[in-house]
């Protein structure tokens, strides 16, 4: 296929131990070791109040990193939007479950409905920039950081416009949780635009053929396993070291996209 | 980097739909023209009072082949009837040996994919612990994703498969999202549209937010409308290159979205944002608000949302473009309404057919667009506009034409 290409700009990050891409740089990097930590994710200032107290913990991590990757972009309201989550909200989406099954009757709170749809993150972040531009939410269950890439990128390609791209994912409630394991919480996010913009130059390929296996050689691989949206990890740390990289994002079992990074 | 080639126009080079007609074009075609409703009172144990929906008959019946048995769910099965229904799975084998398995995309939109299956399991929870049944396939049922890898799988397809999931605009969304991707050079041809089941999750969800029609089906631009019926179906179509689909082949001219920016499940009262997806779409297509034959409304039938869209179709189209909702037929199909409506849009458009809004014995007299109530004949019609909107602010309206 023809390669897609485009420029990454501002890049936003949490995860256990990664306090935000700035925060992270020197970690990513390799030139200070990583330690697992707890995540915080603030409620969302960029919110009205009442719709700050609605929002649970991926809507927190998804607008955090949208947020820091568009800290120096003047127009916010402006960007397009693909967010891409395997989970989506699975303590909301478990609460509901449970309450169907509720032996002393059905009691579904409204905002858990209207929160359990998987754009509710694009939603809240469209709501707290004051957006009305185009957004579009994927699945993608383990691929789905690579699934959101390459739906970004061809945004990117096609409208010549710059796009917001977010990743997210938290842990399942039980008893989903064992049916889908999340080993943490993570958010990923990167503001892609159009070539002939500054910025590092990445150019991806999708590749019908399997991505090849690598074992893991330190903890940050072993976490990029964990989360759907951690797997962002090899291409982050390709961007921190800012060194000429060649990737493979699995997709699936079947399919990935091949990454070539030069940094400027 | 070359110039990416224009997005538009692509054609729908096989198209398929399973509504609560049953399966296949023509049961939606028959009932459009006879103004029969798919709609019957709800019996599914363990669902809200005195409601209506839009089931489709015999899915439970229908067989998932035994290599993919892991993927067996209400969604899937959907899934199936439709790959098996108005010849589409061998239109796109017939792609397949033109362009190659690689260069296929699927790109479908779901609201709550398998969840039904989920729903099932919940039931069988150990006593002790609640853990769920061992022989539940989380990946391959409730995730996002099985429906576009069981769809991939069974179609022999190796391009890019992708899960969208927008609410109620999934399948529009969906659509407009694979022809990026043909437009990009990723892949020559999509399957693109979307898929949505009945399950509990959803009619107690809207429910609780008190947007169902109660004791009869819903009645769309009615002045006494009081709600949604919710139905399930499924929307395929093939998306290729007009010069590479079959002669005669409707036409997507082009697609627009938005977003609300507004409220979480309320959408804008102006419609601003049904406004601004609509204008894309124009845009997109090259094409002015005069050159609209017919409006296919969201038109789920609440007070709301109605209201809201009969404002932003009026500031676009006055009162000269004739618009109705379908969805008295359907009953709102969610994740899968964007793309069964795109279907009956070029079903009016070779019939020539305004099917004015069932059960609507008076439209609202509030409404200033044009709203049709009666079934009305409008020979060579050439355009129509489809509109989707859903829960998050998320708005895309697509633009169908007759073959060039």
């Amino acid at each position: 296929m023809s390669l897609l290409q485009c420029r990454v700009d501002g890049i936003g990050l949490l995860g256990p131990g990664l306090p935000g891409w700035e925060a992270s740089l020197a970690c990513l990097a390799g030139r200070a070791s990583w330690a697992r930590g707890e995540i915080s994710a603030p409620p969302p200032g960029l919110l009205p109040p009442t719709e700050r107290r609605r929002t649970g913990l991926p809507v927190r991590l998804a607008l955090a990193v949208a947020a820091e990757a568009t800290a120096a972009e003047p127009d916010r309201a402006g960007l397009e939007t693909v967010f891409a989550s395997g989970n989506g909200d699975g303590a909301i989406v478990g609460g509901i479950l449970e309450a169907l099954h509720d032996p002393a009757g059905i009691a579904i709170s409204p905002t858990a409905f209207h929160n359990s749809v998987h754009n509710a993150p694009s939603g809240y972040w469209h709501i707290a920039v004051g957006s009305t531009a185009p957004s579009v939410s994927l699945g993608g269950h383990d691929g789905s950081f690579a699934a959101g890439l390459l739906v970004a990128a061809t945004a990117v390609a096609t409208r010549r416009r710059p796009v917001l791209f977010c990743a997210y994912d938290v842990p399942m409630a039980p008893p989903l949780d064992r049916v889908r394991p999340t080993g943490c919480a993570f958010a990923a996010a990167l503001l892609l635009r159009p070539m002939g913009a500054a910025g590092n130059l990445l150019a991806l390929r999708y590749v019908a053929a399997p991505a090849e296996a690598t074992p893991a050689a330190d903890a940050l691989d072993l976490l990029a396993a964990e989360n759907p949206a951690a797997r962002a990890l090899p291409l982050l740390r390709a961007l921190a070291i800012r060194r000429e990289a060649a990737l493979q994002l699995p997709l699936d079992e079947s399919a990935h996209l091949a990454l070539e990074l030069a940094p400027c | 980097m070359p110039e990416p080639a224009p997005l538009w126009p692509l054609a729908l080079g096989a198209c398929s739909a399973v509504t609560a007609m049953g399966a296949g074009l023509a049961p939606l075609r028959a009932a459009l023209h006879e103004r029969r409703t798919g709609l019957r009172p709800c019996t599914l144990e363990g669902m809200p009072e005195d409601i209506w929906i839009g089931r489709v008959p015999g899915l439970e019946a229908v067989a998932i082949p035994a290599a993919l048995a892991g993927f067996a769910c209400r969604n899937n099965r959907l899934a199936e009837l439709a790959l098996g229904t108005d010849g589409f799975a061998t239109a796109v084998q017939a792609a397949r040996e033109r362009h190659g398995a690689e260069r296929i995309a699927v790109v479908l939109g779901t609201s709550t994919a398998g969840i039904e299956e989920t729903e099932q399991a919940w039931r069988r929870r150990e006593p002790a612990g609640g853990a769920l049944p061992t022989d539940f396939d989380y990946a391959r049922t409730q995730d996002l994703q099985a429906l576009p890898r069981y769809v991939r799988a069974r179609l022999g397809l190796r391009g890019p498969a992708i899960a969208v999931s927008t609410a109620c605009t999934s399948g529009a969304r969906a659509m407009m999202e694979a022809a990026a991707l043909i437009a990009a050079g990723v892949v020559d041809a999509a399957v693109a549209g979307g898929v949505d089941t009945l399950c509990r999750m959803t009619l107690h969800g809207f429910a609780a937010l008190e947007l169902l029609s109660r004791g009869g089906p819903t009645r769309p631009c009615a002045v006494d409308r009081d709600g949604i019926s919710i139905g399930e179906g499924a929307g395929l179509v093939l998306l290729q290159r007009p010069a590479e689909a079959p002669p005669g082949a409707p036409l997507l001219l082009g697609a627009g979205a938005s977003s609300d920016g507004h409220h979480m499940s309320s959408p804008h009262p102006e419609g601003l944002g049904a406004v601004t997806a609509m204008r894309a779409a124009l845009d997109a297509a090259g094409l002015a608000p005069d050159a609209i034959d017919y409006v296919n409304l969201h038109g789920t039938g609440t007070r709301a949302n109605d209201a809201m869209e009969d404002r932003a179709v009026h500031h676009l189209f006055q009162d000269r473009v004739p618009c109705s909702s379908t969805k008295a037929w359907t009953g709102h199909t969610l994740g899968a309404s964007g793309a069964i409506e795109t279907l009956i849009s070029a079903l009016c458009l070779e019939d020539g057919l305004v099917p004015g809004c069932l059960g609507a014995a008076s439209t609202d007299p509030d409404f200033r667009s044009a709203v049709a109530r009666d079934n009305r004949d409008l020979p060579g019609m050439r355009r129509v506009l489809s509109n989707s909107f859903g829960f998050g602010g998320s708005n895309c309206a697509l633009l169908i034409g007759g073959p060039a």
